[in-house]
């Protein structure tokens, strides 16, 4: 707000007072759950009822750690979730933006009708087209290395192929594309370039930024994924981390194993988010421009 | 879209480029969408040796039937004066006599009670079909009504807060906005332990804050405060999102009128209510219907921290789409809750534009 004509030092304090305390709200539960993670069981319960449960003190190890990969296939689950996560946004930024395109530079019947089609899905939660989709997914084909199948449970296709194109990253893309000097294409037309030439050459070197944003925001909805892995990987071999986490409340409950699980999966996204920050918080702020 | 010169209309490559995701989309957006209405009208389940079947509209009657009785208190057949029980309260039929083999009310057959309301000396049994997914809708409802408004005003008011002049304000930001990047599951898992009744942290903390004067609360085992200690984390997970919009709404009103306005004395409440505010009025729209449509679709935090419970207190429209459409493989079932909250969205956000239209300036 503008009333900074020359804050005294005592207002200056308060501010940064005021900032801190909100970010140890928004911090706490995470640096409970790393220095958690380090601690055996009864230490952890114990301290979290006072400032240890914040601290790397007491009987410190990485023991949580070994027993987290003794007690599940954390190293196939990550796996899963990255190879799931990596190929839908490498798939989906192809995918949507080659449509956006489309959407932007060319003319053709029923385009805008489409178009509109596409937004129209924007306000269709996955909630309420899960259950059907799970009827569906369930009827469909596939043609595999072993031939024929019907069914796509139990697959990585099952947690691939549905989220590759949505109505937000082509909207993304077709903000992004809509503010690109016309010129460019048009004179690489008249120079006689091909459409996907045009695509491949002109258009995409110059779309770094919503590439990013549409990476992004793919990734953290991808990754974090719950609900759609629950129902379609009933089997071990194509779980994700989220549902991996199933293993840690059978039988007896570790909570340390559980905290050095949480922290495996968490600790790469925060470092991630954390380099890549200022990318990070634009592309959630491209979802509002002109939204 | 601008339309533009000759040179760049072109049929067959405008389909082909925009087919492959216009494609998956039909299949995997719409044709789902589409199923979900037809399903609703049949019995079909996962997997069944049955033929699937045609039932009409039963599946939502059986979903959405509700009924009143009036109950007028019993009186002694002897001396007619009312029935009261050892508190001294009138006593009053049970509602089982009605929803139960009474031909002479088949609307009511197989209801059981929800709730009743006392007015003068009869009581109003309200009695449903399905009273779990009566308590879903509005429990999903309660957490819509407060989170959209809360988290909207929260998140406006973090970004007011980033929003200055001052060093190291990014690493707030950071901070702020980091719960977003975590899954709402592992959210969901931490906070089960902070908000643990013996010995959690939440607990200790107010207990430390007041010296000792707060008693223990069981945040999650209460049925009167479940739903709003999984509001409450909800909020504090999102809020972060909203923030980072509002933001990008603020840096889009022009400095000038904040020049303007100090120059002619406003106080800061005056630049807030004159300038910030009508510049975010499109910002607002947006973050209303986006927290909305997110409000709705509660589930997470319900399958990890309560599965519904205490006493049903924290059922949700989704939790029970999935319990149906997946646990019990009933898809028509799940197919037809996923109609009524695809009917609740779209009527939610209607009516949000309709009363934000009126505003425009």
């Amino acid at each position: 707000m503008s009333s900074t004509s020359s804050p005294n030092v005592l207002g200056l304090a308060g501010r940064y007072a005021l900032l801190t305390f909100i970010a140890l709200i928004f911090i706490f539960p995470l640096v409970f759950m790393v220095m958690s993670s380090l601690k055996p069981d009864l230490q952890l319960l114990t301290d979290s009822k006072s400032i240890r449960a914040f601290l790397p003190v007491g009987d410190i190890s990485l023991n949580n750690y070994f027993n987290a990969f003794k007690r599940a296939p954390v190293a196939l689950f990550v796996f899963n979730s990255v190879f799931v996560t990596g190929t839908t946004v490498l798939l989906s930024i192809a995918i949507c933006s080659l449509a956006a395109f489309s959407f932007v530079f060319l003319q053709w019947r029923g385009r805008d009708t489409t178009f509109a089609l596409v937004l129209a899905t924007l306000i269709v939660p996955f909630e309420t087209i899960a259950i059907p989709l799970l009827l569906l997914v369930n009827n469909l084909p596939w043609i595999g290395t072993d031939g024929f199948s019907v069914g796509w449970l139990n697959s990585y296709r099952v947690q691939i192929v549905p989220f590759v194109a949505d109505g937000l990253t082509v909207f993304l893309f077709v903000q992004y594309f809509k503010d690109l000097p016309r010129e460019l294409v048009e004179a690489a037309r008249v120079e006689g370039a091909s459409w996907p030439q045009i695509y491949r050459k002109v258009v995409m070197p110059l779309s770094g930024p919503v590439v990013a944003t549409a990476a992004i925001l793919k990734f953290l909805a991808m990754y974090n994924q719950y609900l759609w892995p629950l129902m379609v990987t009933q089997a071990e071999q194509y779980r994700p981390v989220m549902v991996g986490l199933q293993y840690f409340f059978q039988l007896n409950r570790a909570w340390g194993e559980i905290m050095a699980y949480l922290s495996m999966i968490t600790v790469p996204v925060l470092a991630f988010y954390l380099v890549l920050q200022r990318a990070f918080i634009a592309s959630i702020a491209a979802t509002g421009v002109k939204g | 879209m601008t339309t533009s010169s000759k040179l760049l209309s072109s049929n067959g490559a405008g389909w082909s480029m925009a087919g492959p995701a216009m494609a998956l989309m039909a299949l995997f957006i719409v044709a789902p969408f589409c199923l979900a209405f037809l399903l609703s009208f049949t019995n079909q389940r996962l997997v069944s040796p049955n033929p699937t079947q045609w039932v009409g509209v039963s599946n939502f009657t059986n979903l959405l039937s509700v009924g009143v009785i009036p109950l007028e208190p019993l009186k002694d057949d002897a001396t007619g004066e009312v029935k009261k029980d050892e508190a001294g309260a009138p006593q009053y039929p049970a509602t089982r006599s009605y929803t139960r083999n009474n031909p002479e009310h088949p609307y009511f057959d197989g209801m059981r009670d929800w709730f009743s309301v006392t007015l003068g000396t009869t009581r109003y049994a309200v009695v449903a079909h399905d009273v779990i997914f009566m308590k879903a809708i509005v429990n999903t409802l309660l957490f819509v009504i407060v989170v959209a408004p809360a988290q909207g005003a929260l998140a406006l008011l973090l970004a007011l807060l980033i929003n200055q002049r001052l060093t190291g304000i990014n690493f707030y930001r950071a901070i702020y906005f980091m719960p977003v990047v975590v899954s709402i599951v592992v959210v969901s898992l931490l906070w089960r332990l902070i908000y643990a009744a013996d010995g959690g942290m939440l607990n200790t903390i107010l207990g430390a804050l007041t010296f000792g004067a707060f008693k223990p609360v069981d945040w999650l085992g209460q049925p009167s405060m479940a739903l709003w200690s999984i509001t409450a984390m909800s909020i504090w997970q999102a809020v972060g999102f909203h923030m980072v919009i509002w933001l990008s709404g603020l840096q889009t009103i022009p400095a000038t009128l904040y020049e303007a306005s100090t120059i002619e004395g406003a106080t800061g409440w005056q630049v807030f209510r004159y300038v910030t505010w009508p510049g975010l009025r499109n910002t607002a729209i947006l973050v209303l219907i986006v927290i909305t449509i997110q409000a709705f679709g509660l589930f997470a935090q319900i399958d990890v921290m309560t599965q519904g419970g205490p006493i049903d207190s924290t059922q949700t429209v989704v939790f029970q789409a999935i319990q149906r459409g997946y646990v019990k493989q009933d898809i028509a079932g799940g197919s037809t809750i996923s109609v009524v909250l695809f009917v609740l969205v779209l009527s939610v956000s209607l009516l949000q534009r309709y009363l934000t239209r009126g505003s425009n300036r």
